[in-house]
C-alpha cells in the first residue's frame, strides 16, 4: 500500500494550525472599523407586538444603529425560506408561513429576533439592546408535539390551519391493513425521540463587510455550504446579485447539520453592514444557540409489526407526529418526510410499510437537520420495535433480526419505500459484532453483575443510512429545489503542486487530509505537495457543501474524475514529449512512461510543460488544470451492527456502558483512523441522545434547558472506550468504492442503549433521555409489577 | 476603563480594560490571542482553559483586572515555534481532535492534568479529569488516548 494513499492512516494536514492556537475561525476575524451586532430577542413564547421604541437605545453609548423587520422590509430583504415541497394529503403544497428575519409585527418563540443594535463594541450592544422597550400583547402557546394539531389549540399560523404544516401518507395502506388483519401476531409500540440541540462547540457567526468600490459584500459565516448560503442569500433574500456576495466558512467548529440552515442573523449582518456601511460582526452565545440555532428530531411515533408464525416480519405500520417549531428552517419539512419515512425498511425484508407523518407547528424554535437527520429516528423506531418483536415472539434479538435480514443475494434490493440498497451484508455484521462483543459470554456477566447487585444488560442496533446525498433527479422528484451533486477542480502549478478545490466544506471530517490522500494516490504527488481548498464562494467553483455524509462519496468522485481528466491530458503531452504513441503511454505512481522502455516523464514535468509548451501536441490545450462534476446515480448505504452492554444501579439509576461494540461496513476507507474518529463521534452523539440530552421548553413555552447548566452534554467520564470494526461490501453505485460515514454512529446507537437498558431492567420500553430518574423510576415500577 | 499589566506567554503586556472584561475577551480582543476559543457562558465547556500562574483556570470566570501581575500561558504559548510540545504532538499522533475548536482548551486542561497526576494516568483518571471540557466530535476516546501518549511522553522528555 502506498503509505498516503487511500487506507493510510495519515496524520492530518490540517491539525498543526488547530493544535498551536491558529485556527481561523470566523470570530477570530477582525476587521478594521468593525462594529457588534447584538439581537434583541423575544422572551415569549407567542405575542404581538404592537410597538418597538428603538429611541433610548440609539441615544445610547456607542449605537450606531438599531434595525428593526420594518426596516428589512423596507429594503426589500425576503423572508427566509425552507428548500423542499412535501405535498400533504390534500393534495396541496406544505403550509409555509413567511419567515421574516427580524419580526414583523409577531413573534412565535422565545429567542425570536425582533431588532438588532450595532454598536461600537459588543459590550455597548448588549447595553442598548436592553433599552429596546417592545410592546408584546402575549398570546397563548403551543410547545408539544403531540397536542399541537388537537382541537381547540391556539392558532399560531392563520396559513396553517389546525397548525398543521403537511400530513404526509406513504405506501400502501391497504396493503398493510390485509397482513396486519391475517398476521399471527402483531407487535406494538408507543415511543418519543427527544428533541436535541445540535450543539457544535463553536456558536454561529457572522461577520459582514460591504465594499462601496466594488459593490460587494463579504459575509465570513459559520457554515456547511457557502455556495448554498450565497445562492439562498442572493436568490430568494436579495441579500446582492451571486456575483457580488462573496460568502466564506473559514474554519468553522464543528457542524453536525446546524450550520448548513439560513439562518436569519446571517441575513441581518449581510444586510445591516451595507446599510450603516461599516463592517458588522455577530457572534452568538450559548444560550443564544440554544433559543435559535435549529433543534433536531422531536417525534412522537406508533409503530406497529405484523409477523407470521415464525417471527417473519409482514408488514409495518407507523404514525409520526413530527414538531417543525415555529418556522420552516432551510431543510425542514425534509426531515421527518424523505429522510425518514424512506429508511423505514431498516435491514429487513418486511415486505409491505406504511407510515403517516403530521408535521406540525409549535411556539418553538424551528427544527430541521442534526447529525443523521430523519435516519436515527427512522432507525430509534425500527430498531426498538424489532426488540419488542423478538420478546413478544420469545425469539433472541440477534435470531429476529437474523430471521429477517435482506439477504445477501439479494442486493440490489428494492425496499417498499422507495430506496433501493445497492450493497450489503447484514449478518456478516451482525456476526462479527456479536464476536467484538462477546455476546456468548454476557449471561455469566450479568450473573457476576447481579451478585454485585447491578442489572446488566444487552442491546442491539442494526441499522441502515441512506447518505452520499444525492441523485440530483430523485431529489428533485421529491420537491427539493436544489440539484445534490458534487464539484471538484485540481489545479497543478507550474511547479507542480497541486490545489484541489472541493465544493464541500470540511469541519472538522479531516477533508484536506483525505481528499489529498485521493489525489495522491490518483497521481502520486505528495501529500505534503497538495492542498485542499474549500469555503469560499471566491476560491471554489459553485458546490453543494457538506451533510449526509456526502463530502467523499460525492465530493470524493468528482476530485477522482478530475484526475482521470488529468491523466487523459497528461497521457497527451508525454506522447509527444517521449516520442510515442499516446496509446503506448502508461501512467503510475506520477510517473507517465512509454510501454516497454524505460522512456518516463513525471506528471509535474508534464505540468511544467502545459503552462511552457514551447514543443507541444497540436490541438492540445495549455494548462494542467481540470474540473469535474459528479451527480451519483443513487444514494449510499452504510449499515452495520452496534451492541451495547450497560450496567444499572437500581439504587440510583445511573447508567454505565461498560462495553459499546460497533461493527460498520462503510466500504472502501480512505484513512482509517479518520473514520474511526467518525464512528467514534457518531456514537456518543448518539448516547448522548439516550443518556443525557433531553431539548424541553414548559408549558408558556420557555425553553428550561438553555445553558450546559441544563442541557447534560456527553462528558469524558459519561462514556467508555469503544470497540471499533468493519464488515466491507463494495458498493456498485459509487465509482469509488465508499459509503460515508460520519452520521452512522449517532443513527446507530441510540437504540442501542436503550435496548440494552430495556433488557437490563425488563421493561418493554424507556424513553429518552434514560437520566437516572427516569431509569430509576422505571426499575422502580419493574420491581413493583414482577413483586 | 482600569490599566492591567499581565505577563502573556513570557511577554510583558498592558492594556486598558473595563471593569468587566474577562479575562478572555482581554486575550482574544485586546491581544489578538484567538487561540483560547469561547463556547459557553456558564464556564462548562472549558474551551478557554488558560494556564494563569500554573494552574489551568477557564479564563471566562476570571476578569482581566483578576489577572493584573500574573503570569498567563495560552495556547499560543505552548509548542516551540513550528515544533509542537509533546502533549501536542500526541493529539495529532492519537487524533485527538477533528474541528479543532474545543483542542486548545483540551490541551491547555491536559498539560495540567499531567502537572498534578503525573505521567502515567489510567483511562479513568484522564475521563474523570476531562469533565470540564466538551468536545462534541471526538467522542473523547482518542483524546483520552492523546492525555494519556502525551503524558508519557512529557515524562521521557
Amino acid at each position: 500500500m502506498n503509505e498516503q494513499g487511500i487506507g493510510a492512516s495519515v496524520r492530518r494536514k490540517e491539525d498543526q494550525r488547530f493544535l498551536i492556537g491558529k485556527g481561523n475561525y470566523t470570530d477570530d476575524i477582525n476587521v478594521a472599523g468593525q462594529t457588534h451586532a447584538v439581537f434583541v430577542r423575544s422572551p415569549h413564547a407567542h405575542a404581538e407586538i404592537k410597538g418597538i421604541d428603538t429611541s433610548a437605545a440609539m441615544a445610547a453609548s456607542g449605537v450606531v444603529a438599531v434595525l428593526t423587520g420594518e426596516d428589512l422590509a423596507a429594503d426589500g430583504i425576503g423572508p427566509l425560506i425552507c428548500g423542499v415541497t412535501v405535498t400533504s394529503d390534500d393534495g396541496e403544497p406544505h403550509r409555509a408561513p413567511a419567515h421574516p428575519a427580524l419580526a414583523q409585527g409577531k413573534v412565535n418563540y422565545v429567542g425570536d429576533h425582533v431588532a438588532v443594535v450595532i454598536a461600537e463594541s459588543k459590550s455597548e450592544a448588549r447595553d442598548a439592546a436592553e433599552l429596546v422597550d417592545v410592546d408584546y400583547s402575549v398570546l397563548p402557546a403551543v410547545t408539544g408535539t403531540r397536542s399541537a394539531a388537537d382541537p381547540g389549540q391556539q392558532q399560531i399560523h392563520e396559513v396553517a390551519p389546525g397548525n398543521v404544516c403537511f400530513n404526509w401518507p406513504f405506501g400502501d395502506k391497504d396493503g398493510v391493513e390485509a397482513a396486519f388483519a391475517a398476521a399471527h401476531k402483531v407487535s406494538k409500540l408507543d415511543l418519543v425521540n427527544n428533541r436535541m440541540v445540535t450543539n457544535p462547540m463553536e456558536p454561529r457567526a457572522a461577520l459582514g463587510e460591504y465594499n462601496t468600490g466594488t459593490d460587494e459584500i463579504t459575509l465570513h459565516v459559520t457554515t456547511q455550504n457557502p455556495h448554498v448560503h450565497r445562492l439562498v442569500l442572493s436568490a430568494f433574500n436579495q441579500l446582492a446579485p451571486e456575483h457580488k456576495l462573496r460568502v466564506v466558512g473559514p474554519d468553522v467548529g464543528g457542524g453536525f447539520g446546524a450550520k448548513i440552515f439560513v439562518y436569519a442573523e446571517e441575513l441581518v449582518v449581510g444586510w445591516a453592514c451595507r446599510k450603516v456601511n461599516r463592517p458588522v460582526k455577530w457572534n452568538a452565545d450559548r444560550t443564544e444557540a440554544f433559543l435559535a440555532d435549529a433543534h433536531g428530531r422531536d417525534h412522537v411515533s406508533t409503530a406497529e409489526m405484523a409477523m407470521d408464525g415464525n417471527g417473519k416480519f409482514l408488514a409495518m405500520r407507523v404514525h409520526t407526529k413530527a414538531n417543525l417549531g415555529a418556522y420552516l428552517s432551510t431543510f425542514g419539512t425534509m426531515v421527518p418526510s424523505y429522510l425518514y419515512a424512506f429508511l423505514l425498511a431498516g435491514q429487513y425484508a418486511t415486505p409491505l410499510i406504511y407510515s403517516e407523518v403530521k408535521a406540525v407547528f409549535t411556539n418553538t424554535a424551528p427544527v430541521d437537520a442534526s447529525r443523521g437527520a430523519g435516519r436515527p429516528e427512522a432507525t430509534y423506531l425500527v430498531e426498538r420495535l424489532v426488540d419488542i418483536c423478538a420478546s413478544d415472539m420469545g425469539l433472541d434479538p440477534a435470531e429476529i433480526r437474523r430471521r429477517n435480514f435482506i439477504p445477501v443475494d439479494a442486493f440490489p434490493y428494492q425496499t417498499p419505500v422507495v430506496q433501493c440498497y445497492d450493497s450489503g451484508d447484514y449478518p456478516a455484521a451482525l456476526d462479527k459484532a456479536m464476536e467484538l462483543a462477546d455476546y456468548d459470554g454476557f449471561e455469566s456477566r450479568a450473573a457476576e453483575a447481579r451478585a454485585r447487585g447491578k442489572l446488566r444488560g444487552i442491546g442491539f442496533s442494526s441499522y441502515v443510512e441512506a447518505c452520499g446525498i444525492a441523485p440530483s433527479a430523485a431529489v428533485g422528484q421529491l420537491g427539493a429545489g436544489v440539484g445534490l451533486w458534487e464539484s471538484a477542480q485540481v489545479r497543478f502549478n507550474p511547479t507542480g503542486n497541486v490545489q484541489v478545490f472541493t465544493g464541500t466544506h470540511s469541519h472538522g471530517q479531516g477533508h484536506e487530509t483525505t481528499f489529498a490522500q485521493l489525489v495522491n494516490d490518483q497521481l502520486g504527488v505528495p501529500i505534503e505537495n497538495i492542498e485542499v481548498i474549500h469555503g469560499d464562494t471566491a476560491k471554489t467553483q459553485f458546490g453543494m457543501g457538506t451533510y449526509g455524509s456526502r463530502s467523499l462519496a460525492v465530493g470524493g468522485v468528482a476530485i477522482s474524475r478530475a484526475c482521470d481528466k488529468l491523466v487523459a491530458k497528461g497521457k497527451k503531452i508525454a506522447a509527444h514529449a517521449l516520442e510515442a504513441a499516446e496509446g503506448d503511454i502508461e501512467f503510475a505512481d506520477g510517473s507517465f512512461s512509454v510501454a516497454g522502455t524505460d522512456k518516463a516523464m513525471s506528471i509535474g514535468e508534464v505540468a511544467f510543460n502545459a503552462y511552457v509548451p514551447h514543443s507541444y501536441p497540436e490541438g492540445v490545450e495549455p494548462g494542467f488544470d481540470e474540473n469535474a462534476f459528479f451527480d451519483p446515480t443513487n444514494f449510499s448505504f452504510p449499515a452495520g451492527t452496534h451492541i451495547c452492554e450497560i450496567e444499572v444501579d437500581p439504587e440510583t439509576g445511573v447508567v454505565e456502558i461498560v462495553k459499546y461494540s460497533a461493527v460498520d461496513d462503510f466500504g472502501r476507507l480512505i484513512n482509517p483512523m479518520i473514520v474511526e474518529g467518525q464512528v467514534h463521534g457518531g456514537i456518543a452523539h448518539g448516547v448522548g441522545q439516550a443518556l443525557l440530552e433531553g431539548c424541553s421548553y414548559d408549558s408558556e413555552g420557555q425553553l428550561i434547558t438553555a445553558s450546559y447548566m441544563d442541557y447534560a452534554m456527553p462528558r469524558a467520564d459519561n462514556l467508555p472506550s469503544f470497540d471499533v470494526d468493519y464488515a466491507p461490501t463494495n458498493p456498485p453505485d459509487n465509482p469509488l468504492g465508499v459509503k460515508g460515514c460520519g452520521e452512522a454512529g449517532a443513527i446507530g446507537a441510540p437504540p442501542a442503549v436503550i435496548n440494552a437498558i430495556s433488557n437490563a431492567l425488563g421493561v418493554k420500553h424507556i424513553d429518552m433521555p434514560a437520566t437516572p430518574e427516569n431509569v430509576w423510576r422505571a426499575a422502580q415500577q419493574a420491581t413493583a409489577a414482577s413483586a | 476603563m482600569v490599566t492591567v499589566n499581565i505577563t502573556v506567554n513570557g511577554k510583558p503586556v498592558s492594556g486598558e480594560v473595563e471593569s468587566r472584561t474577562l479575562l478572555v475577551q482581554f486575550l482574544r480582543d485586546n491581544l489578538r490571542l484567538t487561540g483560547t476559543h469561547v463556547g459557553c457562558d456558564t464556564s462548562q465547556c472549558g474551551a478557554c482553559v488558560v494556564h494563569v500562574d500554573g494552574k489551568s483556570i477557564k479564563s471566562c470566570t476570571l476578569l482581566a483586572v483578576q489577572a493584573d501581575g500574573a503570569e498567563v500561558t495560552t495556547i499560543e504559548g505552548v509548542a516551540n515555534g513550528s515544533e509542537l510540545h509533546p502533549m501536542q504532538q500526541a493529539f495529532m499522533d492519537n487524533h485527538g481532535l477533528q474541528c479543532g475548536f474545543c483542542t486548545p482548551g483540551m490541551v491547555m486542561t491536559a498539560l495540567d492534568i499531567v502537572n498534578r497526576n503525573g505521567n502515567n494516568l489510567d483511562e479513568a483518571t484522564v475521563r474523570k479529569e476531562l469533565e470540564g471540557n466538551i468536545c462534541r466530535c471526538t467522542g473523547y476516546h482518542n483524546i483520552v488516548k492523546s492525555v494519556q501518549a502525551g503524558a508519557k511522553n512529557m515524562g521521557g522528555s
